[in-house]
């Protein structure tokens, strides 16, 4: 049934049907405030969801779309869902608003911008409501294509087209692969709801195809999010407009991966290969991210690698956080349900705080003209709002009270501590690694978002490097980023408005097996949580932090020991390059115009196939019991067609093969003659003739030159393959007739064509009586070829001469 | 008797198709070639007399018949294909 929820998702497809109408017809208000009341009402709308999911569980109407499919669109909200569905609703009402201030009116093409951006939400909304993973695919796959449209917006940018490329590539190879992962994990279960999946858990752990189901949908999940090694597409594709990359590129869409791991946690996190990998290339991600992000001069540059890192890091967490499925129970010994509380606490502290850094950069960008940090400086008292709100945003990132990064980053380190406790699948000896590199990551972490601070607001103002006359952005274009900087604040010093109404629902979607019926899991987050081994974690890191910031130019060269060529960029650069340059090699190895090749690829595969099935199937007989004996005439007449045909092999002048071929040809019709069928004799002998005059009139009109031919060289190659094809046809045909299986039907056409056609002649009965429908094509064959013919002849459109 | 007579002459009539094809294949010259087409067809034309005697059978005339047209029609276009250098010529205009 077609519920109210159902139409909720699909709302902002619908609306953006009418986005190119509205902005037609009326030119005068900026299309971004009709957009604005779409997912304005849609939060209000999800905003009703919040008590049925924390108390009652979770809410789901089916509408069939492919029943015979098992395919059936479930909209389905529980916690998990729900927390996602706010963020991209939220900021996506918070970022239309932002781009109405940001987007010119004038110059823009406003509409493509919204119909995109509403085509996107509307997408998200669907892959993270829906229960079926056929569903979860087609919004998946919406999301990249409107991601590709949206980073290409400013389509004339050879940089945006090549970003844009770069990240439908990545992220559509992540989502073919994920679709994979899907089918594999129907062919276990033989369901495509994840719900259902997840109650048949239990099965699917010991099932052979469990481990490739799991590596498939983890490479579409670690594509889609930005996880080492393909986070290279995200830094690219910030040549979208800023809107869009506060809106997809840190807020939601980098996201879904991280919502499908969340959302299999259950199914998948049995195994230790899991955990492993999934907080493995978590936390190589977040080392990476921030290490990357520091050497970049663009501030947007700065943000996308943060984001990877930040991306890593909630991945790390969700990982490290499967290990409570190993424990029983959601009592309070179970220390690693810290980790998933951790992940969606920081999941939703970063939306908050890196929306309003993208929406800062953007007034950055929009009142100087540059993103560049090396032009960037001194603007502190110019652009004092945006200065407040860099300033919150960046602090919360580095994780500094009294700001919600704060909160996570410690639940953070709490959680990588307590993963090294871990007993099982060498985490307690290995597992080491996860908090050391937790922290050096997080003093990266401290040392960017200081570079994004300091280096754009103080320090001396460049003002012959900037484009136009700083000056504070307008109110509108403001008042987004603060919401969101609020909301950092207010979930700063509150967090615990948070815990039962969003997070603790969603930790029930994630760890579900662990929780009794009617039992709720405890989330209490607190600002001051006691000076434990995290606390001291976060004193080094911001001492360590700001000891490098200061000294950062005596150990910047440790960048240049990494060659651009070593880099995944690089790497992704030449796989496209020499892919091309090697498949092009391959195509013109093979494919190279000559017909002789493709008639010896042709030939030889023949050959090949029918020698070895026939070979390996037995099928070879000789069995002369049912032949007749041989005649002297039929000796006499093979020996000439023998001869005709060896006239025609070694001849070096056509006219002769012309005429041995008439040769060969009437002492077919010979053979008819004495094989007793006159029919065939009479037509074999007009057609000879004439075929033999035609190939006169060839002969004719060929150049002089070619009259005549080199005596034919001996080809290896060919011979072999001539004589394979003439042995197996040979070979295949004695065997055919050797055995024989069921009696002919010719008697029955002996004994009826009088008797029931009326005719004597049997051959010509079969034709126009028994058979007459071969017969009536046959005709239109040798009507299209006289129509072929004559049409060749006289229609010459590209005129003699040219050719 | 007859039987023995019929097999003879049909063993020495493919012969002689054998020996034309010698000069099919030798040459020198193409009307050498075309004389020995058109004696060929001659010789199938009888070939296949007897060969219908032999099955004792009379849907083979039609047979003979078409190839004596053929040879005849054969050789005229060859000979003026050789003379003139085509076989149907345009009209003239």
């Amino acid at each position: 049934m077609f519920t109210a929820l159902h139409l909720a998702i699909i709302a902002p497809f619908l609306a953006a049907v009418f986005v190119p109408l509205l902005y037609k017809k009326i030119p005068s208000i900026h299309t971004g405030w009709f957009v604005l009341i779409v997912p304005a009402i849609l939060f209000v709308y999800f905003l009703q969801y919040i008590p049925t999911t924390s108390e009652e569980g979770a809410v789901s109407a089916v509408f069939p779309w492919i029943p015979s499919l098992g395919i059936h669109f479930r909209a389905y909200v529980d916690g998990l869902g729900l927390l996602f569905t706010l963020l991209i609703t939220g900021i996506g009402a918070l970022v239309v608003l932002y781009s109405i201030y940001y987007l010119s009116k004038k110059r823009e093409s406003l509409h493509t911008f919204y119909t995109f951006l509403l085509m996107f939400m509307g997408a998200m909304l669907g892959v993270v409501l829906s229960d079926n993973m056929i569903v979860l695919y087609l919004f998946w796959e919406v999301t990249s294509v409107s991601s590709f449209l949206l980073i290409s917006y400013w389509y004339e940018r050879e940089k945006s087209l090549y970003g844009a490329l770069k990240s439908m590539l990545i992220t559509v190879l992540g989502g073919f692969s994920m679709l994979v992962g899907f089918v594999l994990l129907y062919s276990i279960t033989g369901t495509f709801s994840i719900q259902e999946t997840i109650a048949a858990t239990s099965e699917t752990a010991s099932h052979n195809l469990f481990l490739p189901a799991m590596l498939a949908i983890l490479l579409g999940a670690f594509t889609k999010s930005a996880q080492f090694p393909f986070h290279i597409w995200l830094p690219d594709a910030m040549e979208a407009p800023t809107p869009v990359s506060a809106y997809l590129h840190s807020a939601t869409m980098v996201k879904a991966g991280i919502y499908l791991i969340a959302r299999l946690t259950p199914v998948f996190a049995v195994s230790g290969e899991w955990l492993w990998i999934v907080a493995g290339f978590g936390i190589t991600t977040l080392f990476w991210g921030s290490f990357s992000a520091v050497r970049q001069t663009d501030l947007k540059g700065i943000l996308a690698y943060s984001t990877v890192s930040q991306l890593g890091m909630i991945i790390s967490m969700l990982g490290v956080g499967a290990a409570a499925l190993h424990f029983d129970g959601a009592n309070g010994n179970n220390v690693f349900i810290g980790a998933t509380t951790a992940a969606l606490f920081h999941l939703f502290n970063h939306a908050t705080f890196k929306g309003s850094l993208f929406m800062m950069v953007g007034i950055v960008d929009h009142e100087t003209g540059t993103r560049d940090i090396r032009n960037l400086g001194g603007l502190m008292t110019i652009m004092p709002i945006t200065f407040t709100i860099a300033a919150i945003g960046s602090f919360s990132m580095a994780g500094l009270p009294p700001f919600n990064g704060f909160l996570s980053k410690e639940l953070f380190f709490t959680s990588m501590v307590n993963i090294t406790e871990f007993q099982q699948f060498n985490m307690d000896t290995i597992g080491m690694v996860f908090p050391a590199v937790a922290w050096i990551a997080s003093v990266f972490t401290f040392i960017y978002s200081m570079i994004v601070v300091f280096k754009t607001f103080t320090g001396p103002l460049q003002k012959e490097k900037l484009d136009t006359k700083p000056h504070e952005a307008p109110f509108g274009m403001l008042l987004a980023p603060i919401v969101l900087v609020s909301l950092v604040i207010v979930i700063g010093f509150f967090p615990n408005v948070l815990s039962y109404t969003i997070i603790a629902p969603a930790m029930a979607s994630i760890l579900s097996p662990l929780l009794e019926q009617g039992q709720q899991f405890e989330v209490d987050i607190y600002f001051w949580h006691g000076f434990g081994t995290p606390l001291k974690m976060t004193i080094g890191v911001v001492i360590a932090g700001i000891l490098l910031y200061l000294g950062m130019k005596k150990w910047k060269g440790v960048y240049r020991l990494f060659p651009e060529k070593l880099s995944f960029n690089n790497l992704y650069d030449q796989t496209l390059d020499k892919g091309e340059v090697l498949s092009q090699k391959i195509m013109g190895a093979h494919m190279n115009g000559f017909i002789r090749n493709y008639l010896v690829y042709i030939f030889a595969f023949i050959a090949a196939f029918l020698l070895i099935t026939m070979f390996y199937k037995g099928a070879f007989t000789i069995d002369v019991s049912d032949t007749a004996p041989i005649t002297i005439y039929e000796s006499i007449l093979f020996l000439v067609l023998f001869a005709a045909v060896g006239v025609m092999m070694f001849t070096t002048s056509r006219l002769t093969m012309i005429i041995g071929l008439g040769v060969a040809g009437y002492t077919v019709a010979m053979f008819f003659v004495i094989f007793r069928a006159p029919d065939l004799a009479l037509t074999q002998l007009i057609i000879e003739t004439v075929s033999v005059a035609l190939f006169l009139l060839c002969f004719y009109h060929l150049p002089q030159i070619a009259k005549n031919l080199e005596p034919i060289r001996f080809k290896a190659v060919n011979f072999i393959i001539s004589a394979a094809v003439g042995i197996t046809v040979t070979l295949i045909g004695i065997s055919a007739g050797s055995s024989r299986m069921f009696e002919s039907i010719s008697g029955f056409f002996k004994d009826y064509s009088y008797k029931e056609a009326g005719g004597r002649n049997m051959v010509n009965v079969i034709l126009v009586d028994f058979r007459g429908f071969d017969t009536m094509l046959e005709i239109l064959v040798l009507g299209i070829a006289a129509a072929g013919i004559f049409t060749m002849i006289r229609l010459r459109l590209a005129g003699r001469d040219e050719l | 008797m007859i039987q023995g007579i019929l097999t003879a002459s049909a063993a020495i009539l493919s012969l002689s198709i054998l020996l034309t094809l010698f000069r099919v294949a030798k040459g020198p010259s193409m009307p050498d070639r075309v004389l020995a087409l058109d004696m060929m067809g001659i010789n199938l034309i009888s070939l296949t007399a007897v060969v219908s005697l032999i099955q004792d059978t009379t849907a083979y005339l039609e047979v003979a018949l078409l190839l004596g047209i053929l040879a005849f029609i054969g050789t005229v276009a060859f000979s003026k294909f050789i003379e003139k250098g085509v076989v149907i010529e345009r009209r003239r205009d």
